[in-house]
């Protein structure tokens, strides 16, 4: 058997005794370590995972589109300093008529060796083969399960004009297609867009692209610079059609998940740092007052001859105890919910394995920052109360110094009864105490706003992006751009009441060093279907001349209005011209910027040309738009809004609802562990007094009056503290998640705060009960006999 | 003034001179000391009587490196008490003194043999707790926690931790103010027992002038300062005190 040292008997017996408190301090440990463990574990698994599949399946790392170049330039290609390995390819947007399906589908089309060579982007097969021969596919898994295909099942495909029947052999993923995005839309829908692959030269026959190419994707060699190889590339291509090199950075796919692994990082940094920050405060004030409770046995301890390293030790290893145990549950917890939330990237990427590393520096950092703070709170308390000399914290501790407060002074004196004033002045009087008790449950109340926001914030975005903005119940996009007249093609199909044209032009931006690729949208000035919103989420008129920014795209150009921008434009005889800024947009995804049509056909030096419609349509007549519309070849897909919306929200509920389900379970956790930890602590310190006041003749009731008056008080002040903190802790979230692909904005309904509030007093009362319970017990007898 | 000593063949144990102690109470300056000259020798019983707020415990404190005087110099066993120095004094205590509190002030978490074993786990050649509470006549009482105890065997774990070290010098603050006469005896009796088989400088600060008849020596304390002492020609045994 092993002998346990008495002082460590006491340690497990005191332990033992406040093991309602130790738990729920253990827990507030526990979900500032979840959190922490959980988003960096999965952001460094996801991560992982991305370079492992972009090095195992050579993710290229330049590409570029072009019209139409010679098998034979390939030589001058591979010939340029820094390019490694070349692949050249032949792409195309083709319509499909899947059997199961009414609408229109469209798909990218990527040549891929017959000789089932992998060369760079290689296939990651899922099921089946290779195409061998012409009238033979594969296509993207995720594409594949939104059809229920299987190899050997087959649809007709419209290529180059020409209906075929293509055959499925086989199904993939790849790294160039983690995103799969119909050009224009931010979402992906497997069942109305996907990839496939056939053969180079059953493409290149379909196409007239017989030892030809018009897609090229590089490898470089280590140390080679990509900026460099892009402008050379460039140059090789420009007389074929070139649209600009680019590097991986701003490939489709790569960049949305860049993105989206971005975002997880920001919040795999910021709501650790909350949660971990405020776990770590309340940690530290908790265990700083619960230490300071045992002033007299310290003073015992010492003077029986512990010295103070021994006292601290001893309160250390207490402390270190509790801590642990939040350590380890939440390290356990995180890791679970880690695997969760990588199993749901897992599912939205289709990414072909999982690498679930657990860095065992990560738990390692949890665990420091949870010691150091518990041990913190441990030193201060315990050296506050060594530093005394032990017959001084033997002795009662003085009465404080109280006062009348300022309230008082005001008058409302006579108001207050002589137990509300023993309420007033002790808040007063432990100033700081009460202080951080406060702020402890404000800022359990603020995150759990932290946790709500993104929902509120989700619904205001789809009611402002597809309520006021994207008004269309169908948008059509051309194969290429197409003249003016299909507008009234368009507008002479059944069930079509409005008709609305857009002309999509690829540029990169330019102002002073800073330039950003992006297109510019040419809309009918008056549009009723698509408005474009001032910041004030007013309806902006499309002006004459100049251009029109969203408003995160001037931050990232630096941009005012008034400021001229230059534009390179990306397509046909790819000219470079000046355009000034004359107003802003708020839109609140994608970066993209406005012109009026005839200006920008202008600026294009062509006539008046389309890229795609908005058709507002009558419901009822749906199905047999669909059907003229499958037959009209030039569409190249068909979206409708209803769908949209339907897959915005699937993608947020699937990240988001996750991030804003675990938060708010962990805030409720921390508030409830914060608010019991503050009314037992008051208990204790103030259980003499109270004792005393039933001794006098006070009731149960009174003096749970004082108690939890005082607990009342400060919960109900905290509550606007915390309303106001959360708030600010929203915008700081809502700032860093800013990118590209979507800004939110902080929207938090009232039924948002109020269930905040609502927590934090379900706190209170619950924690209220509890103590209450407690003061029922306390011994009037013992005060009577002993001293402090 | 000079007071009269036992037989100068004694060992000096304590050596206080011109001890001052200032409090500063809330808004108020509270003298406790005000200049005591006091020699305590190995071996003796003394007493010390005063009323409430004399300065007795104050000045028990000091000695016991609990507390450190404003002004005056402490020698223990031949040697300056450098009482500032925390590191030093925790020693001092250590090794040196046990105490007796009015209010016990056990571990609440830990038995009676715990209580004990707190205490022999640092000291240098202590007894075992289970040969200190046979001292104090608690053997069946051994794994009681506090709250299972009477006041009275309370104060005797308290005996037993603070002698179990075997210290040169035991200090008692009140040991029975908290207990009845019948107890207080009792508790009187084993202190008295300790003095008498381990030879340890037994210090009892009471206000209960009845005590004063079992000490070797009396001093009387008021405002702060040693009145008088007196030396007890035949001191009486615990067991003959009443109150």
């Amino acid at each position: 058997m092993i002998i346990m040292r008495a002082i460590d008997r006491k340690l497990m017996r005191d332990l033992w005794q406040m093991k309602s408190q130790a738990v729920a301090i253990a827990l507030v440990v526990m979900c500032g370590v979840g959190t922490y463990v959980m988003f960096l574990t999965a952001q460094h698994s996801m991560r992982t995972t991305q370079d492992i599949y972009y090095r195992d399946y050579r993710f290229a790392q330049v590409f570029a589109q072009l019209k139409r170049a010679p098998e034979s330039l390939r030589g001058r290609i591979q010939s340029v300093a820094g390019v490694d390995q070349v692949e050249t390819r032949v792409t195309a947007q083709v319509r499909l008529d899947m059997p199961d399906f009414a609408e229109p589908v469209s798909a990218l089309m990527v040549s891929v060796s017959e000789s089932g060579r992998m060369g760079l982007n290689a296939l990651h097969l899922r099921e089946g083969r290779q195409p061998s021969r012409a009238d033979e596919v594969v296509v993207s898994t995720p594409f594949a399960q939104a059809h229920a295909l299987q190899p050997g099942d087959s649809f007709d495909a419209i290529l180059n004009g020409r209906r075929q029947k293509l055959t499925l052999v086989g199904t993939a993923l790849s790294p160039e297609f983690i995103q799969q995005m119909r050009p224009g839309s931010a979402f992906p829908d497997y069942k109305r867009y996907g990839v496939m692959w056939m053969g180079q030269q059953a493409l290149g026959n379909a196409y007239d692209m017989q030892g030809a190419f018009n897609d090229l994707a590089l490898s470089l060699r280590a140390g080679a610079d990509a900026e460099s190889v892009i402008d050379r590339i460039d140059e090789l291509l420009k007389p074929y059609g070139g649209l600009g090199a680019y590097d991986r950075r701003d490939q489709r796919s790569n960049r949305f998940l860049n993105q989206e692994l971005n975002q997880l990082g920001t919040l795999a940094s910021l709501f650790p740092i909350l949660f971990m920050g405020i776990a770590a405060f309340l940690l530290n004030v908790v265990i700083g007052r619960m230490v300071a409770m045992q002033r007299e046995q310290i003073a015992t301890l010492k003077a029986f001859g512990y010295g103070n390293l021994e006292v601290l030790w001893h309160y250390l290893k207490m402390v270190s105890v509790i801590t642990g145990l939040g350590v380890v549950s939440g390290t356990v917890l995180g890791v679970w919910l880690a695997i969760k939330l990588s199993s749901i990237y897992m599912e939205i990427y289709h990414f072909p394995y999982l690498k679930f590393t657990l860095q065992p520096g990560t738990v390692l950092d949890a665990a420091a920052i949870s010691l150091l703070a518990a041990g913190a709170g441990t030193v201060l308390a315990v050296w506050r109360a060594a530093s005394l000399r032990p017959a001084e914290a033997m002795r009662p501790e003085m009465p404080a110094r109280f006062h009348e407060t300022g309230l008082e002074k005001l008058g409302i004196k006579r108001w207050l009864s002589q137990p509300a004033r023993m309420i007033v002045r002790n808040i007063r009087r432990h100033a700081l105490k009460s202080l951080l008790s406060m702020l402890g449950i404000a800022m359990a109340c603020g995150i759990i706003l932290t946790g709500l926001f993104q929902r509120d914030t989700v619904g205001y975005m789809v009611n402002v992006h597809f309520g006021m903005a994207q008004r269309e119940d169908i948008s059509v996009t051309f194969t290429d751009p197409t003249a003016y007249r299909a507008r009234f093609d368009l507008q002479s199909l059944p069930g079509v009441r409005h008709v609305e044209v857009f002309r999509v032009v690829p540029v990169r931006l330019r102002h002073g060093h800073l330039s950003y690729r992006t297109g510019i949208r040419g809309v009918e000035p008056g549009g009723d279907i698509q408005r474009l919103l001032d910041t004030d989420l007013r309806q902006v008129d499309m002006p004459e001349e100049g251009l029109l920014l969203t408003d995160f795209l001037a931050r990232l150009l630096d941009v005012k209005v008034g400021d001229r921008v230059l534009v390179e434009i990306l397509e046909g005889s790819r000219p470079v011209r000046e355009a000034t800024v004359t107003g802003l947009v708020r839109e609140y995804t994608g970066v993209s910027s406005y012109m009026n049509l005839e200006t920008l056909n202008r600026f294009m030096h062509e006539g008046p040309t389309l890229s795609g419609a908005y058709l507002s349509v009558d419901s009822g007549q749906l199905q047999q738009l669909y059907v003229r519309l499958k037959g009209m070849p030039r569409i190249a897909g068909v979206a409708e809004r209803v769908q949209e919306i339907r897959n915005f929200n699937r993608m947020m509920n699937e990240t988001m609802l996750f991030f804003t389900y675990v938060a708010t379970v962990f805030s409720i956790i921390i508030a409830f562990g914060v608010i019991y930890n503050s009314a037992r602590i008051a208990l204790t310190e103030r259980g003499r007094e109270l004792a005393s006041l039933r001794v006098l003749g006070f009731t149960r009731t009174e003096i749970s009056y004082i108690l939890l008056g005082e607990l009342g008080i400060l919960t109900l002040l905290a509550i606007p503290l915390g309303l106001w903190l959360g708030e600010w802790m929203c915008y700081y979230i809502a700032h860093s998640m800013q990118t590209d692909l979507f800004r939110v904005p902080v929207v938090l309904m009232p039924r948002t705060y109020a269930f905040a509030a609502l927590v934090v007093l379900v706190s209170a009362v619950v924690s209220g009960l509890a103590v209450r319970r407690r003061l029922d017990q306390l011994d009037l007898i013992a005060v009577l006999k002993t001293a402090e | 003034m000079t007071y009269p000593e036992r037989g100068t063949d004694a060992r000096l144990m304590f050596e206080a001179r011109s001890l001052t102690k200032i409090y500063q109470m809330g808004e108020v300056e509270v003298q406790a000391l005000r200049g005591v000259d006091l020699d305590l020798y190995a071996g003796e019983f003394v007493v010390l009587l005063g009323p409430s707020g004399s300065g007795k415990s104050t000045l028990l404190n000091i000695l016991g490196g609990l507390d450190t005087p404003t002004g005056g110099t402490v020698r223990y066993d031949g040697h300056d008490l450098i009482l500032d120095d925390d590191a030093s004094m925790t020693q001092y205590r250590r090794t040196h003194v046990g105490f007796v509190f009015q209010f016990y002030n056990l571990i609440p978490s830990l038995t009676a043999r715990e209580n004990v074993a707190l205490v022999t786990e640092i000291a240098e050649n202590p007894m075992t707790p289970e040969e200190a509470l046979a001292l104090v006549g608690l053997v069946p009482r051994l794994d009681h926690f506090p709250t299972q105890m009477s006041g009275g065997e309370q104060q005797r774990v308290a005996i037993a931790r603070a002698v179990a070290k075997r210290p040169q010098v035991l200090l008692c603050d009140e040991p029975t103010g908290a207990l009845d006469a019948e107890t207080g005896v009792m508790v009187l009796d084993v202190l008295a027992r300790v003095n008498r088989e381990l030879g340890t400088t037994t210090v009892v600060i009471t206000h209960n002038a009845v005590i004063a008849a079992m000490a070797d020596r009396v001093v009387y304390f008021g405002d702060g300062q040693v009145v008088r002492v007196a030396c007890n020609a035949d001191k009486k045994s615990a067991m003959e005190l009443h109150w």
